[in-house]
């Protein structure tokens, strides 16, 4: 693989570079004030979750979403802005670069970026001593990463057909909102109805979050290999389409 | 020899309808050459084609000696582009965005460095490397979009509309801009509507027209043969009237809203009859590029 990419991805972080700290804090803020007041509050009454107490069931469930939130962000708003709004890509398909290298610079940049939010919650995590085992929590690194490449390969997609902002509140209520509420974040999926939780076993989060609540709670993944290649699969499959639709509107 | 542009038998349909339809065009090394035609032409189409950004239906491109779109990159690497909307970084100041758009070539910061006080000296920027682009005037905002588009020190720079929307003082500093690139060898392509621009700036004009090329030539050509050398131009109420005695005096009149358009070789005899006519007024000038763009183009609006 070239680099050609690669420009594209600086020219992101060098704008996300000017207002770095806003930018993490609010990355942060929203899935903190989840975890610490859903899990301390609501925790409570909850007593213990699958053996542990709530607000450690809720980390791994608030970093995924922290994650996917980041992710569908960079990908939905702040590609929107470049693509359509600064015609940014515009500029950049006048130049040697091809939209394949400015879509892949997309994808990792809007992957990079939800890595450092999940590698935020991640310190929050170990400084709240919410993991059980230091060197398993390592492996949430490599999860935080698929997660977002999963979540910006979708994310491309639906920016690739949107005609304007309001288009991704659709995305957000028919797909986002649907999976905080059945893969896990808050619950485990086994309490759902079967057919629910059928449906919830085939949402790229609740594979997210089948990977991420074992490491933290000290135990290896049942099924690692077919968690991350169903997270890589959305993610590929997201980023194609994305591609494919992305040169129909802007290449045609 | 390689030349900058060559296009034979370009087409690109939209819908069934032949956008850009059997476009011929070789454009001469060191030449400004201007693509004039009105709304929906196909000008920006053919710009489109020529940078290889679409795929053309039938025809052929050759940009700086490669074939489009196939050797894209390669043959973008040689060539400047404006395009006709702004898109400047507007998260960045001047410098940034040099900075950045050199890095699409795969310029290094060093090089593109070692540029950026000639180029803003060029652009009249000279003193504005940290201004953010937000708080630049329309008029800078262009001539930073030209700095921008000679970053890699392009043989060939395509220029779509480059003074559209700017007030007349920044016109004349954009086409200052341009008559340097030209006086430093360089060659031109650009779109416009404006015929002055045409007149001041092209070596030769293609006029195009639902996406075929109509006429080309020199400007000073394309007058001479396709339209008579003096117009007078009368206004006023009692035109209707006095239309009839018009086209004994004239070659050739055409109405176009409330003016009456006369073209002859000889104005002497309008000129004694208009100052007859006290109600009506008159503009007695040579004729230009608008003219013919209006005859072969007709006056009907498009959208």
């Amino acid at each position: 693989m070239n680099m050609n990419w690669f420009p594209v991805w600086y020219r992101n972080f060098l704008v996300w570079k000017k207002l770095a700290i806003p930018s993490i804090l609010g990355n942060l803020a929203d899935p903190l004030l989840y975890m610490l007041g859903l899990g301390f509050g609501l925790g409570q009454f909850l007593g213990k979750v699958q053996g542990v107490p709530y607000l450690h069931f809720l980390a791994a469930g608030s970093l995924a979403y922290s994650v996917m939130n980041s992710a569908t962000f960079e990908t939905l708003y702040s590609a929107f802005s470049r693509m359509h709004v600064q015609k940014t890509w515009d500029a950049i398909l006048n130049t040697p670069l091809t939209l394949t290298d400015v879509l892949i610079g997309e994808w990792f940049w809007a992957a990079a970026k939800s890595l450092l939010s999940g590698i935020a919650i991640l310190v929050v995590i170990w400084v709240l001593g919410l993991y059980t085992d230091f060197a398993l929590t390592l492996w949430l690194l490599p999860v935080i990463l698929l997660t977002g490449l999963c979540f910006a390969g979708l994310g491309l997609m639906v920016n690739s057909v949107a005609p304007n902002y309001d288009f991704f509140m659709y995305y957000f209520t028919l797909a986002i909102t649907p999976m905080v509420l059945l893969s896990g974040v808050f619950y485990p999926s086994s309490a759902l109805p079967d057919w629910l939780a059928l449906f919830a076993a085939a949402l790229p989060l609740t594979h997210a979050i089948d990977l991420a609540r074992p490491l933290i709670l000290g135990q290896l993944p049942t099924l690692p290999l077919l968690h991350a290649s169903v997270l890589l699969a959305y993610g590929i499959a997201g980023f194609a389409a994305g591609l494919v639709l992305t040169r129909r509107r802007l290449l045609r | 020899m390689n030349l900058p542009l060559r296009l034979s038998g370009l087409t690109k349909i939209y819908g069934g309808h032949a956008v850009v339809n059997g476009v011929d065009l070789a454009i001469e090394p060191g030449k400004c050459h201007g693509l004039l035609g009105p709304n929906g032409a196909g000008k920006t189409t053919t710009l489109r084609l020529a940078l290889g950004l679409i795929a053309a239906d039938s025809g052929t491109v050759e940009l700086v000696g490669h074939p489009m779109p196939g050797e894209g990159n390669t043959a973008r690497a040689r060539v400047g582009v404006v395009p006709q909307i702004d898109s400047l970084d507007p998260d960045f100041s001047v410098r940034e965005n040099l900075l950045v758009y050199g890095s699409y070539f795969g310029l290094g910061r060093k090089e593109v460095e070692a540029r950026i006080p000639e180029l803003l000296d060029f652009a009249g920027l000279a003193g504005k490397e940290q201004a953010l682009v937000p708080t630049l005037s329309g008029g800078m905002k262009r001539r930073l979009t030209l700095a921008r588009a000679l970053i890699n020190d392009p043989d060939l720079v395509i220029l779509d509309e480059p003074t559209t929307g700017l007030d007349p003082q920044a016109r004349h500093l954009v086409w200052q801009g341009l008559r340097r690139l030209i006086g430093k060898g360089k060659t031109l392509l650009l779109t416009t509507h404006f015929m002055d621009e045409a007149e001041r700036l092209c070596d030769t004009i293609s006029i195009i027209d639902q996406g075929r090329i109509i006429v080309e030539g020199s400007p000073r050509d394309l007058i001479r043969q396709h339209i008579e050398p003096q117009v007078v131009e009368v206004y006023g109420d009692a035109l209707a009237d006095w239309r009839v005695c018009a086209l004994d005096l004239c070659k050739r009149c055409e109405t176009a809203g409330e003016t009456l358009f006369c073209y002859t070789d000889n104005p002497e005899p309008i000129i004694a009859e208009l100052d007859k006519q006290p109600e009506l007024r008159y503009l007695h000038r040579p004729a230009n590029l608008e003219d013919v763009f209006l005859k072969l183009t007709g006056r009907d609006l498009r959208d």
